[in-house]
């Protein structure tokens, strides 16, 4: 597979799935007198009213662009302070035995504890509403990037230490000149997994009672039975999620050019 | 870590050597064991000798170039570079790897530029210096490519080249070419012999291969294992170049080899 751009046999497999997928889910629903599922137009019509308005003009019309944005300043928002207090943190475990020795078993004890299993004492100690939502997403991005981090920095290749030494790098210099860049890659694939879960966790985020977002609308559209909104929500943060996957990509192939896993 | 001293142009052949080992031994701890790496070994280099350390594994002779790289400290004796103690790494001993240990971020001109970098030469000197260095191992052409983009024996010229850029005085090899095919292991021992003898370099190389250090050296120093030690240090007098071929050369070869014992 070449770095950039696909091949047409490429698109033609990509798309096969998911044709099929609507095709059959079509079928399975359309012209179902008591179907639980809408069918797959049904479901566009929604996802086109709660874009653009025109067909229904209800409390849902026109709204996708707002729940969008509060979902995205969300996930953005959490990955960014997830980021912010990672790194750091990751890069001191990683490189300072004392803060190691200090965090990791703690940190080892948090980390199988599910987000989901956060959410009514986020709730608690956040109230209800958007910080509770920030706080979520902040602790389902911050672990992939910490792991990834400590992992990175831990494993630089003993040799490039004594090539630097050898070159004349002094030991304060040691880290911006090699520790750094060597783990790279290592906390790219964190900050990559970590925006993943960010949009994975938005709508368990959004369950703490915020009036908007993705998983705001999905949670109340399921309460009140319109089950095209909740499709239409849920194939808005899967689009969403690809294309800030993509960009994350993107932005990894020009910065990690050098290295055979990435370039 | 700069040399400020003059180089040894200006002083007379009966100064100091570039390096001397004195009496110097390394024991490493291996659970409740104490391993004898090196016991005891001395010896004098002067400044633009090639000299080989040749010997079977768990014979001390990386030990000894990692401690007057200044990887390793020694257990008793002293390491000297013109008169003063060895007390860490330092750019006037460059050091060569056999597996590169070339830095896979930066490209082949970053990477030779690394050293000068390092020590805040200004921007402009430190291409310059990368170029006349990449140019001088050939690799021009490949200037702007990523070490994992290249074969071995271009990563070792790299090594080599970022070695030289950076002023050394004194370069350590550790068996260099013993990853490389034949084809490209002689022709970087010839590119080598040839950058030794233009840039009046002192080198250290580490080998067990007989033929490869007959070849390129002054002097061949022989170690033996259980526990490492120097048990022979000769002058080889062939003229250069030399012919593997030659009867001379084999005859060295033979008698390299039934002082090596049944290593070889």
């Amino acid at each position: 597979m070449t770095a950039h751009g696909l091949s047409p046999r490429q698109v033609v497999l990509a798309l096969a799935a998911p044709v099929l997928g609507v095709l059959a889910w079509h079928l399975a629903t359309h012209g179902q007198a008591y179907s639980l599922i809408p069918p797959p137009w049904d479901v566009a019509v929604q996802w086109w009213d709660l874009a653009f308005g025109g067909v229904w003009d209800d409390l849902y019309s026109e709204t996708l662009l707002t729940h969008t944005f509060a979902s995205l300043s969300r996930v953005y928002g959490g990955f960014a302070l997830a980021a912010l207090v990672a790194l750091p943190m990751g890069m001191l475990i990683g490189r300072v035995a004392a803060v190691r020795d200090l965090l990791d078993p703690s940190l080892q004890i948090l980390r199988p504890i599910p987000v989901t299993a956060w959410l009514p004492l986020a709730m608690i100690v956040f109230g209800i509403g958007p910080r509770s939502a920030f706080f979520l997403v902040f602790l389902g991005a911050f672990y992939p990037i910490l792991l990834n981090t400590i992992f990175g920095v831990k494993n630089v290749e003993g040799r490039l230490f004594e090539a630097a030494a050898m070159l004349g790098v002094s030991p304060q210099a040691v880290f911006w000149k090699v520790v750094l860049p060597a783990s790279l890659p290592s906390i790219f694939t964190g900050l990559r997994l970590g925006l993943g879960f960010a949009w994975v966790v938005i709508v368990v985020g959004e369950m703490t009672g915020v009036q908007t977002g993705l998983g705001a609308i999905i949670m109340e559209a399921r309460q009140l039975s319109r089950t095209e909104i909740v499709i239409s929500g849920m194939v808005t943060i899967g689009v969403l999620g690809f294309l800030s996957d993509r960009i994350v990509q993107l932005l990894g192939r020009r910065l990690l050019r050098w290295s055979p896993q990435h370039g | 870590m700069d040399d400020l001293a003059p180089r040894t142009e200006t002083r007379p052949m009966t100064q100091l050597p570039i390096l001397e080992v004195q009496g110097v031994t390394k024991r490493f701890a291996f659970g409740a064991e104490q391993i004898t790496a090196l016991s005891d070994a001395s010896l004098r280099i002067g400044k633009g000798e090639f000299i080989c350390l040749i010997g079977p594994s768990g014979c001390g002779k990386s030990t000894l170039l990692r401690m007057v790289a200044g990887f390793e400290t020694a257990t008793a004796g002293s390491l000297l570079m013109w008169g003063k103690p060895i007390a860490g790494p330092g750019p006037d001993r460059g050091m060569v790897f056999q597996d590169y240990g070339l830095f896979p971020w930066l490209t082949v001109a970053q990477n030779v530029g690394f050293g000068p970098a390092a020590r805040g030469r200004p921007k402009a000197e430190v291409a310059a210096t990368a170029k006349r260095f990449v140019d001088m191992v050939g690799l021009t052409r490949f200037a702007d490519a990523y070490p994992h983009q290249l074969s071995g024996g271009m990563q070792q010229r790299v090594a080599i080249a970022r070695v030289l850029a950076n002023d050394a005085e004194v370069v350590l090899m550790d068996e260099p070419f013993g990853a490389l095919d034949a084809m490209t292991r002689e022709r970087l021992q010839e590119e080598l012999l040839e950058v030794w003898a233009r840039a009046k370099l002192t080198v250290l190389f580490v080998t067990h291969a007989i033929e490869e250090a007959i070849f390129l050296s002054d002097r061949i120093v022989v170690m033996s294992p259980g526990p490492g030690r120097i048990v022979a240090d000769e002058q080889v007098m062939l003229p250069r170049p030399r012919d593997p071929t030659s009867p001379e050369f084999n005859a060295l070869r033979r008698r390299f080899a039934a002082m090596l014992g049944g290593h070889h």
